[in-house]
């Protein structure tokens, strides 16, 4: 069964700018599938390159086995949620949704009733007859999203569809999204800088950074066990030590990551002088300094908390120390 | 800033301004209704409604207005091609030339109106063209591509890139996204500029004296009333009329574009 | 496969596959080939025509005209450039860039006001009323204005009727009286002429300065009065420069349209030529088009000069 999507040693330049650089991936049919990186890591362009609004200098992109050079986005079975949402703004928002049934020549009563379902389903019912620029951000946002779904795509593309949400709106449309993903069983191609998001709704997640990807893997793999220190350091921020640290504190030479949350006070153990603290509310981050190189921890909540200037000892779990390649 | 009144000096200079700009158009008005015929004396010696009944039974009058009309018709078809052909590309292509391309489409305005006009005057001249119709669009046209051009350009950058995307992600081929994502977005943009287009052609009088040989658009039946009077009440009448009929499609533009960061006009 | 973990069915093809959806798709794949196709037409008509006329102009004033026969001779020379160096001619052009530039300074000084206004504090209805109040001027007939000034400058008009009622009709004699600006009555001197210039552009010296005023933020003129400016120093040191590219653009009109005019000169005013107005007559009555030709580039090379120091002063970004 071939892949929903795969990209073969993909490039993409923009004259000298190399935005997606030899990038080799799989996405499985059902998928719920993360692009994580900073901005300008090529992320987004990647997803660009699957809709077709952007074509691979060199390499190939397949959409379910097939080879999509020269193929116009609107010849390819996949939809997207733009980031901004671009709904039509001369549309109201029935007619947005039924846009693609209308291009596709479906009568005019099975468009009402299938955009009435999509709406139904991203939970907009009765929203019809407003224009765009009468809706909240979110409420947009499920417009977009009913409209691409209507199309019932193979492939639904999502650029940073929760960015322009605020927090509480965001928690609850990540969970809403997961739910619809299962629900309409279609694979989720998802771009994201925010890497709670991506850890907290992704099957699997592919870590970006200037224009290649740096790892692929289940959130719990990324996490625990990152290939790079810029996977360790921007999937949660962790400790990363150089070879030569970790030789001194753990006798290996490799680079290495270490959570904060894995830091324990102890009686005896390394010695660190805390520079700063922070209450989190969950949690107290402590800022130290072990031999010359700041060191970030975490208390869990109740933990006593150091004053800045003392000096104190600090621990961690062997298996806590996670090997890795070079960057 | 926002919240403090304009400083005294500042409302009096520009409402001083305003009223230096609107004056003269408003005497306009008074004069069409004088009994005076000779001079221009002021305040009129009585009041009259007999220059329009004049003015209306006037044949050079009527053939002056009727080729003014369907010069500024034509033309402003052929503006509302070129410039919008022209903004589209701009607008969403990068390409080299691109700044010798916009430098082209605003020569016609940029450079004084003489120099359009005697350039063409010249260049029949040269290939042995006689003087008709279509010169005067010739001349017409190129000048109003640029009116359409402002304000298409300034459109079709409004209109976001992710629209057409969405259209075409939507299963909507180019021509399907033109007509119908494209062409609602950028109608009342191009209706505007089509009025102004008109508005503009509709006036010309320094290009269209090179181009126009024997033939009288109405600003030229004007401007031969100006220099050898003929019956200066009937040059009232004319002159208010005119700018009534200029006023229309001014105000309609206006209200077209309204509301939209960029408002039409300002490309004269 | 993707049929049974789709629940919902793949939507029905669409009419997609018409000729036009086939160049659709060739254009798609060819961006270069509908850039040329969208560009094609405008460069053909400006390019062909416009640049064609201009060039035509040009290889004109390399011409000269046979003083006997008044046959123009097609053959280059620089015999008609030399012409224009006449003690004559030479203050016609003198007289003209003098004009232009008054008329500039001038437009500059009664525009600022009206921009200034219009774009910081006129809000809502008078936003609008401004916005109309200035462009309906702009685009009102070029000829019925003129026509206005001479029903307002003319001997037996209202502005010597309101001098006369409010006493001052000796300012206005005085005035006329002075060598230079003066004349037989406004509508016939160079004072006339310079007023309806004025007049006549006003707004395209407007519309430039209200628009980079426009663009300058609110927080802005907040953080210099923060930073202990008083308000004439915020607008000397911030919001002056700040509108100068947009003087500079309005500029270019005024200065281009006042050197280009050949209407005004004519109507209002002395009998003293301008350089339009030599355009006009040299092709004209006079059939001397190379000499025309040759005149008209005077404001083209004037203009050239003056676009390129505006664009170092960075004042297209106001148009």
């Amino acid at each position: 069964m071939p892949s929903a999507v795969e990209f073969r040693d993909v490039c993409r330049f923009f004259g000298t700018v190399r935005a997606v650089d030899r990038v080799s991936m799989e996405i499985a049919e059902g998928e719920f599938f993360a692009m994580l990186g900073p901005s300008g890591s090529g992320k987004t362009t990647c997803l660009r390159l699957i809709a077709g609004f952007e074509q691979p200098t060199h390499g190939e992109v397949r959409i379910f086995g097939e080879g999509m050079g020269g193929v116009p986005p609107y010849r390819r079975a996949v939809n997207t949620v733009f980031q901004d949402y671009a709904l039509f703004p001369h549309l109201n928002v029935i007619d947005n949704v039924a846009y693609g049934l209308m291009i596709a020549g479906r009568g005019r009563q099975e468009r009402r009733r299938e955009a009435e379902a999509a709406l139904d389903l991203v939970k907009l019912p009765g929203y019809g007859g407003r224009k765009p620029g009468e809706l909240s951000g979110g409420q947009r946002q499920r417009v977009a999203l009913a409209r691409a779904l209507v199309m019932k795509p193979r492939v639904l593309l999502l650029d940073e569809p929760l960015g322009a949400l605020d927090l509480k709106l965001r928690e609850q449309m990540q969970e809403e999204l997961k739910a619809l993903q299962r629900k309409v069983g279609i694979t989720f191609v998802f771009v994201t800088h925010d890497q709670g998001e991506a850890l907290s709704m992704a099957d699997r997640i592919a870590v970006f950074n200037e224009g290649r990807i740096e790892q692929v893997g289940t959130p719990e793999e990324v996490y625990n066990r990152p290939a790079r220190p810029f996977v360790a350091d921007f999937v949660g921020s962790s400790n990363v030590f150089p070879p030569e640290v970790t030789h001194a504190v753990a006798g290996r030479r490799a680079w290495a990551s270490l959570r904060p949350e894995a830091i324990r006070i102890v009686g005896q153990g390394r010695p660190a002088r805390v520079v700063a603290t922070a209450f989190l509310g969950t949690a107290t981050r402590l800022h130290l300094e072990m031999a010359g190189r700041d060191v970030t921890a975490l208390l869990p909540r109740g933990a006593v908390v150091p004053e800045p200037g003392e000096t104190i000892e600090i621990g961690w779990g062997d298996s806590d120390l996670h090997l890795m390649e070079g960057p | 800033m926002t919240g403090q009144p304009a400083p005294l000096w500042l409302k009096l200079a520009a409402g001083a301004g305003l009223l230096f700009l609107h004056v003269p158009l408003l005497l306009i008005f008074a004069y069409a209704f004088t009994t005076e015929e000779q001079s221009y004396q002021w305040p009129p010696p009585g009041l009259t409604l007999r220059w329009f009944e004049v003015a209306w039974n006037r044949p050079d009058v009527w053939q002056a207005l009727s080729l003014s009309l369907r010069v500024a018709a034509i033309s402003t078809a052929i503006a509302l091609v070129l410039g919008t052909l022209c903004a589209a590309a701009m607008a969403r292509f990068r390409f080299f030339g691109r700044e010798a391309i916009s430098l082209l489409v605003i020569l016609p305005i940029a450079l004084p109106g003489i120099i359009t006009g005697i350039s063409l005057r010249s260049a029949f001249n040269l290939a042995d063209i006689p003087f008709s119709f279509w010169t005067i669009v010739l001349g017409h046209a190129t000048f109003c591509v640029v009116v359409v051009y402002n304000n298409a350009v300034a459109r079709f950058r409004r209109t976001s890139a992710s629209l057409i995307e969405a259209s075409m992600d939507l299963g909507a081929n180019g021509f399907q996204t033109f007509r119908h994502v494209i062409l609602p977005n950028v109608a009342t943009a191009l209706l505007a500029g089509g009025m102004l287009a008109f508005a503009l052609s509709f006036d010309e009088v320094i290009v269209t004296t090179f181009t126009a040989g024997q033939q009288q658009t109405l600003p030229i039946w004007m401007l031969e009333e100006l220099v050898r009077p003929r019956q200066r009440p009937v040059t009232n009448v004319v002159a208010m009329v005119v700018v009534l009929v200029t006023f229309l499609p001014i105000l309609a533009a206006y209200y077209l574009t309204r509301g939209t960061d960029t408002v039409a006009g300002q490309g004269k | 496969m993707a049929e049974a973990a789709a629940p919902l069915p793949q939507p029905a093809a669409g009419p997609r596959d018409g000729p036009l959806s086939r160049l659709s798709d060739a254009l798609w794949r060819r961006p270069r080939v509908l850039l040329v196709l969208l560009l094609l037409p405008p460069i053909l008509w400006l390019g062909v025509i416009y640049l064609g006329a201009l060039f035509a102009l040009l290889a004109q004033s390399f011409f000269s005209i046979d003083e006997f026969s008044g046959v123009i001779v097609r053959e280059p020379t620089l015999k008609t450039y030399g012409e224009l160096l006449t003690p004559a001619n030479l203050d016609i052009i003198r007289r003209t860039v003098l004009t232009a530039a008054l008329v500039t300074a001038a437009a500059a000084v009664v525009a600022f006001p009206i921009a200034y206004f219009a774009a910081r504090y006129a809000r809502g209805r008078w936003k609008a009323v401004f916005y109309l109040g200035i462009m309906l001027p702009l685009w009102s007939s070029y000829l019925v204005k003129v026509y206005s000034w001479k029903l307002i400058l003319a001997k037996e008009g209202i502005l010597t009727w309101a001098l006369d009622s409010v006493g001052l009709l000796w300012l206005l004699e005085a005035w006329l009286a002075l060598p230079g600006v003066g004349g037989n009555s406004l509508s016939t001197s160079p004072t006339g002429t310079f007023l309806v210039f004025l007049y006549v552009w006003l707004p395209f010296m407007i519309l430039p300065i209200q628009a980079s005023l426009e663009r300058v933020p609110v927080s802005m003129l907040e953080a210099s009065g923060d930073l202990g400016a008083r308000p004439d120093q915020t607008f000397r040191h911030v919001i002056l420069p700040l509108a100068m590219p947009g003087v500079i653009a309005g500029s270019i009109f005024t200065f281009s349209l006042t050197l280009g005019d050949y209407i005004i000169p004519q109507i209002v005013g002395t009998s003293a030529r301008f350089i339009g107005l030599a355009v006009y007559q040299h092709q004209g009555t006079a059939g001397n088009i190379p000499l025309a030709a040759a005149f008209a580039v005077v404001p083209i090379v004037i203009m050239g000069l003056y676009l390129w120091w505006a664009k170092r002063q960075g004042a297209f970004d106001a148009l």
